[in-house]
């Protein structure tokens, strides 16, 4: 049913229908409306599930940890600061194969100290071994955890779902909120493979010497690779079975015809529709590469897409401090060897802080790129502030 | 596409401006987006939040930059805030002062209507939010959104006396603004 609500409130209602056994999280802005929202489901009753407390995010992580552990479907939100706390723990999550689901609102780090939106936060744990899928909207980032939950339970892998925090989950927009037992259907209780158990003892994570890490580490990053195919088909199916389309590795909007694609991930997505139709009007030909799942990296699906494109810009809300544009990194080697020749791939950095991308600053990046390529740019940089500086 | 934006300070109820009168022209059948963008986050801060209604889902998430219509909950924010920014030539600014709108002696084109929107939050509703009064005002003003699904609204966000008195403030906008102006000169 078609409702008008919050993003985060989106989020809780399609979270308690996907019937989470264990939930434990600790409060940090913009991910706050989601954590209070299933804390009050589970203390009226409404969610028959344990909501275990915690004094911070290392914890939360480490809870859930255990609880998927014990065989239990477990979930998690953080942000920021929270996700980096739990670092150490996201690892051991990935390496154990916990099939946990997080949701990342998606905010600054510090210093200084910001609680607005960019990527840092879920870019700089990219590694840790989670499938990470990106949302565009509302819609998509309910959607996203009905899926994220069938994927990680598929593969024994552990979904990042992010979000922009603020931009999403403090927006009010229409959200088509399926009925629980849509959801049921879709995503049957979670039957775990491997259960710690103190009637059948047995360890998780305990202790890889040299002859077994690298395998160990191997394995996984095979497994990331091959759950291509299930987020692939997770898609497909939820699209069958809701009416919409949602999720998959990566999405495109007028690619066809465009001489110049822009590629970027998350909510500014959708201004940049905008503005390509914009562009159209004027005989424009400019198309939008959408990432979905930003790890695994689907860099096929990529390729496929952008063979024929000569030029190509990432649009990304995160930095590689000392290197440039992590996104743009990741799309340059997209490209087989001897494919990049000729080929301009241009990289902005763009949002961070909460920085507002207006359709302007989007429109002078699209008009530099027609005339250059562009190695790296900050877009909308204030050069006031940065001239007195010795740069 | 409509584009309102909200000025106000932290706690005079801005985000849930937003709020109803997006949902409000999502009950009239309209697509609307509400999003705010806070600053310190806390009382009274400067606040903004951004409304957009059209016919088409809407896909934009840039800040609101050119507004058709403002409103604004705080008169003493002119001074301190670039309140008037980007604001449409022909737009409207609806801005919450017991004076008439050319005492403002705003630096605009756009149609400037007043209504004493505190005054009439504390007799009504006993707290000074005029955020209700404020969307009374440009309802009827505009006829963009109609009262009727404000009062819907209002009455999902706020069930109970604490709706019922919010809809009353939103009926006496409108039958001020109806009179003609807000404040007599």
């Amino acid at each position: 049913m078609l409702k008008y609500l919050e993003g985060s409130h989106a989020v809780s209602q399609v979270v308690a229908m996907c019937r989470p056994q264990v939930i434990s999280a600790y409060p940090i802005t913009p991910q706050t409306h989601i954590v209070e929202d299933l804390a009050r489901l589970v203390s009226e009753g409404r969610l028959d599930a344990e909501f275990i407390n915690v004094e911070s995010e290392f914890s939360a992580a480490s809870v859930i940890l255990g609880a998927s552990a014990a065989g239990a479907r477990a979930y998690t939100t953080t942000t920021s600061q929270g996700l980096l706390l739990m670092t150490e723990v996201l690892y051991c999550i990935a390496g154990m194969r916990l099939p946990i689901v997080l949701t990342c609102t998606n905010r600054a780090i510090s210093a200084p100290l910001n609680i607005w939106n960019d990527q840092q936060d879920s870019m700089t744990v990219r590694d840790a071994g989670w499938i990470q899928v990106y949302a565009e909207d509302n819609q998509e980032a309910a959607d996203l955890h009905i899926q994220a939950f069938k994927i990680a339970e598929q593969t024994n892998l552990p979904v990042m779902v992010c979000m922009d925090g603020f931009i999403l989950t403090h927006a009010f927009e229409p959200v088509d909120i399926p009925e629980p037992q849509e959801v049921d259907a879709f995503l049957p209780a979670f039957k775990p493979q491997h259960i710690v158990d103190p009637r059948w003892p047995r360890a998780l994570g305990l202790y890889a010497d040299p002859r077994f890490y690298m395998e160990t580490r191997y394995i996984l990053h095979r497994a990331l690779e091959k759950s291509e195919d299930v987020i692939k088909q997770v898609s497909a199916d939820f699209s069958r079975a809701f009416g919409r389309p949602s999720g998959g590795l990566i999405r495109t909007y007028k690619l066809e015809n465009a001489d110049l694609v822009i590629v970027t991930m998350g909510s500014v997505a959708g201004t940049v529709k905008d503005l390509i139709d914009a562009l159209e009007e004027e005989g424009k030909q400019v198309g939008l590469l959408q990432i979905g799942s930003f790890r695994p990296f689907p860099k096929q699906a990529i390729y496929r897409a952008l063979k024929d494109k000569m030029n190509i810009v990432v649009l990304e809300k995160a930095v590689s401090l000392g290197r440039g544009g992590i996104l743009a990194s990741d799309v340059r080697w997209s490209f087989p060897r001897g494919e990049r020749k000729g080929r301009v791939i241009s990289s902005f950095i763009a949002g961070l802080g909460g920085r507002n991308i207006s359709t302007d600053s989007l429109r002078e990046m699209v008009e530099r790129v027609c005339l250059e390529p562009v190695e790296l740019d900050f877009l909308g940089l204030n050069k006031e502030i940065i001239a007195e500086r010795d740069l | 596409m409509i584009e309102i934006r909200i000025h106000g300070r932290g706690g005079q109820g801005n985000v849930a401006a937003a709020e109803l009168l997006a949902n409000a022209a999502f009950k009239d059948g309209k697509y609307a987006q509400a999003f705010p963008s806070f600053g310190a986050e806390r009382i009274g801060a400067p606040v903004q939040a951004f409304v957009r209604i059209d016919h088409k889902p809407i896909r934009t998430r840039e800040e609101v930059r050119q507004p058709g219509y403002l409103i604004v909950q705080d008169r003493y924010l002119i001074d301190t805030v670039p309140v008037l920014d980007g604001l449409k030539p022909d737009g409207l600014v609806i801005v919450n002062a017991d004076t008439c709108p050319e005492d403002l002696q705003l630096k605009t084109t756009a149609t400037v209507a007043t209504i004493p929107a505190t005054e009439i939050a504390l007799e009504i509703i006993g707290k000074p939010i005029p955020n209700v009064i404020m969307i009374g005002a440009f309802c009827s003003i505009t006829g963009l959104v109609s009262l009727e699904a404000v009062q819907r609204a209002i009455r999902e966000k706020f069930p109970g006396k604490m709706g019922e008195n919010n809809v009353a403030a939103l009926e006496r906008a409108h039958e001020i603004m109806q009179k003609g102006k807000g404040q007599p000169c």
